[in-house]
């Protein structure tokens, strides 16, 4: 029993090693002080990527185009995506099992699919589309949604039909029970949802650079700079995106763990 | 004490008829629920009896018919516009409010000021005993708790008619017991008119004021418990409220029946004619050995010959089987004497019973 458990330990930290070397890599090396183009080597420690992140032309610039199409379509798709999942819960309508089964589909295409038949799509239409932010947009809300809909609809499932018909009973119009009873029980799952969909937006790449045309999120820029640079300022941000991450994801965890002691402690 | 129905009652049915695509949950119910009447509807699942209750509640429209509140006809009304609140078999309390503010819910949505509403949920509150519970969350509750919070939830609107759906339905026995008492208590006190749902006929007969029994999306009769269990209406209530002997037989004449195997008993047969079966129940009948002149002497009596089969000593009472030629006889005998005087198995009895404690029922061929 002993040996077995040292055994499952010891595999269990080389799995979590394998899995944060790479992130540890990138994390050193925004301290590099490379010489030269490229930072694959290890030079020296400094501060200075650090404190001058933003020295690499356009840098800046995509990073506040990442978060401005992270924080528009996650808003978006949360919002479109809690009311299809509301639908597709509360409602029988005729293509309701088919819709259940066709919200899966942008999260089982392949995105080089996606994204070529996206800017297919958008270049037919160049009177409505310019390739841009905008497009970006659009098919950036368009991957988010299904992942909402998951997510919220996994909640509402789970959900006391009763609690609606009370909240009726009890003199509430269908707004204020949506108000008070139903969006209060579904943030949770809402939110999950949404900081879900903004890594997913964040991170992406593949759809991005085939709908971007001109614009610049900050994958795009490190790819097209990755070709004649690596300014040691990406891994900086990248490093900054991680931690990022990481306190949210602790924060949660946090939360959760004090508001379920706080409900049992009193019991 | 029952208002006559020319005085307007709090809750009215005029042939409501509840279809859900091909199946009738509903099928044609008309009843009247008079101003502080504790009424149950009572039968097994799948009825419409709580279908009934939504219906009057707002979350199901009837097909037909008309429901009306007082003197407003509600049908088409949303359940925020009628002036009903509901005790859910689940409770529904809002997980993630407290006590409090569950309970306030309804006097905010009536824009309640906010000095009244604080005393009257506090008031409520007391009532159900839970005083000291305002603050907590309803998962840190018993079961018992959350009931009462749901029904102080409803009860502080003081709507004109209390709605509630298989309330004690989750309970353990100990508690339902208790919590009939209580409700019971609580609708005296409050006096408000109590519509309930039920299954459990011990429980609706110990609340209860009138009884609708439901079988089939119908009611098969309505009226007093008592009324109820001494004289049954149908088949079906004889055996569902309370345990019943049926013996075939055939209308004989003005208070006779001819049973099957040729004994005539009589029976208020209110006007039916034809093949019947006649009731009687279990502790309604008296079992001595055959040929005893104490027993089946009380001039009038209807007799009935048999063999013990079984007996079972169950505290209160024996239970005797007996093998009858129209079938089994169950007979409830009472212990006066520590059940000494019970015939044993295999000895001949003769069973007696009055004819005022036999009723007369059409034969249900498809009785359960």
């Amino acid at each position: 029993m002993r040996v077995k458990h040292h055994l499952l330990t010891t595999y269990a930290m080389l799995v979590i090693g394998y899995l944060m070397l790479p992130i540890a890599v990138v994390i050193l090396f925004s301290f590099n002080e490379p010489e030269g183009r490229f930072n694959y080597v290890w030079q020296g420690f400094t501060f200075d990527n650090w404190a001058n992140w933003d020295a690499p032309i356009g840098l800046r610039e995509s990073m506040i185009t990442s978060l401005e199409i992270g924080v528009l379509s996650t808003v978006v798709a949360t919002i479109l995506g809690t009311m299809i999942a509301l639908a597709i819960v509360r409602h029988h309508f005729r293509g309701r099992a088919s819709s259940n089964v066709l919200v899966f589909l942008p999260m089982s295409t392949p995105e080089i699919v996606l994204g070529a038949s996206l800017l297919a799509l958008f270049i037919q239409q160049t009177g409505i589309f310019v390739i841009g932010f905008w497009t970006i947009f659009i098919a950036h809300v368009m991957f988010i949604v299904s992942y909402i809909v998951v997510t919220v609809k996994a909640r509402l499932i789970g959900f006391d039909r009763h609690l609606e018909e009370a909240a009726a009973d009890l003199g509430a119009d269908e707004l204020t029970t949506f108000r008070k009873v139903t969006f209060p029980l579904i943030a949770p799952a809402m939110l999950a949802a949404s900081l879900l969909g903004f890594a997913l937006s964040i991170d992406d790449f593949v759809i991005t650079y085939f709908v971007a045309g001109g614009e610049q999120t900050f994958p795009v820029y490190v790819w097209g700079i990755a070709r004649v640079a690596t300014p040691p300022q990406v891994n900086v941000v990248a490093s900054a995106i991680f931690l990022v991450a990481i306190a949210v994801a602790l924060g949660n965890v946090l939360w959760q763990y004090r508001s379920s002691r706080r409900q049992r402690g009193a019991a | 004490m029952v208002e006559t129905s020319t005085a307007t009652a709090d809750v009215t049915l005029e042939s409501v008829v509840k279809r859900f695509d091909d199946t009738v949950a509903v099928d044609g119910i008309s009843l009247e629920v008079p101003h502080g009447a504790f009424f149950a509807l009572l039968g097994p699942s799948g009825c419409g009896k709580t279908t009934t209750l939504r219906m009057i509640g707002g979350f199901e429209e009837p097909t037909e018919g008309r429901i009306m509140l007082g003197d407003e006809d509600v049908v088409g009304l949303p359940p925020y516009k009628r002036d009903v609140n509901t005790v859910f078999q689940s409770y529904a309390l809002f997980p993630h409010m407290t006590i409090a503010e569950n309970v306030s819910f309804g006097l905010e949505r009536r824009k309640v000021a906010r000095s009244e509403l604080k005393g009257r949920v506090r008031e409520i509150l007391e009532l159900v005993g839970l005083g000291q519970f305002g603050s907590r969350k309803p998962r840190q509750l018993s079961g018992g708790q959350q009931q009462r919070v749901a029904l102080a939830r409803a009860l502080v609107n003081h709507p004109r008619v209390l709605l509630l759906d298989e309330p004690l339905g989750a309970l353990d026995l100990k508690l339902r017991k208790q919590m009939q008492l209580e409700l019971k208590r609580i609708q005296h006190e409050v006096g408000i008119t109590f519509v309930h749902v039920t299954h459990d006929q011990e429980e609706a007969m110990t609340m209860a004021d009138t009884i609708a029994v439901m079988n089939r999306g119908r009611i098969e009769q309505l009226g007093p418990p008592q009324d109820l269990y001494e004289q049954p209406g149908t088949a079906f209530v004889a055996g569902f409220l309370g345990v019943s002997n049926l013996l075939p037989g055939v209308i004989e004449g003005p208070n006779a029946v001819r049973l099957d195997d040729g004994t005539i008993v009589s029976a208020h047969v209110s006007g039916r004619s034809g093949a019947v079966a006649v009731g009687v129940r279990p502790e309604k009948i008296a079992i001595g050995p055959a040929g005893d002149p104490a027993i089946g002497a009380a001039r009038g009596s209807n007799v009935l010959a048999g063999t013990v089969s079984e007996t079972a000593y169950i505290g209160v009472a024996t239970e005797v089987v007996v093998e009858t030629q129209l079938g089994v006889v169950h007979v409830f005998a009472q212990n006066i004497d520590s059940g000494r005087t019970i015939p044993p198995p295999r000895s001949s009895v003769t069973l007696t019973w009055s004819p005022e404690s036999t009723f007369v029922v059409d034969r249900d061929d498809s009785a359960d």
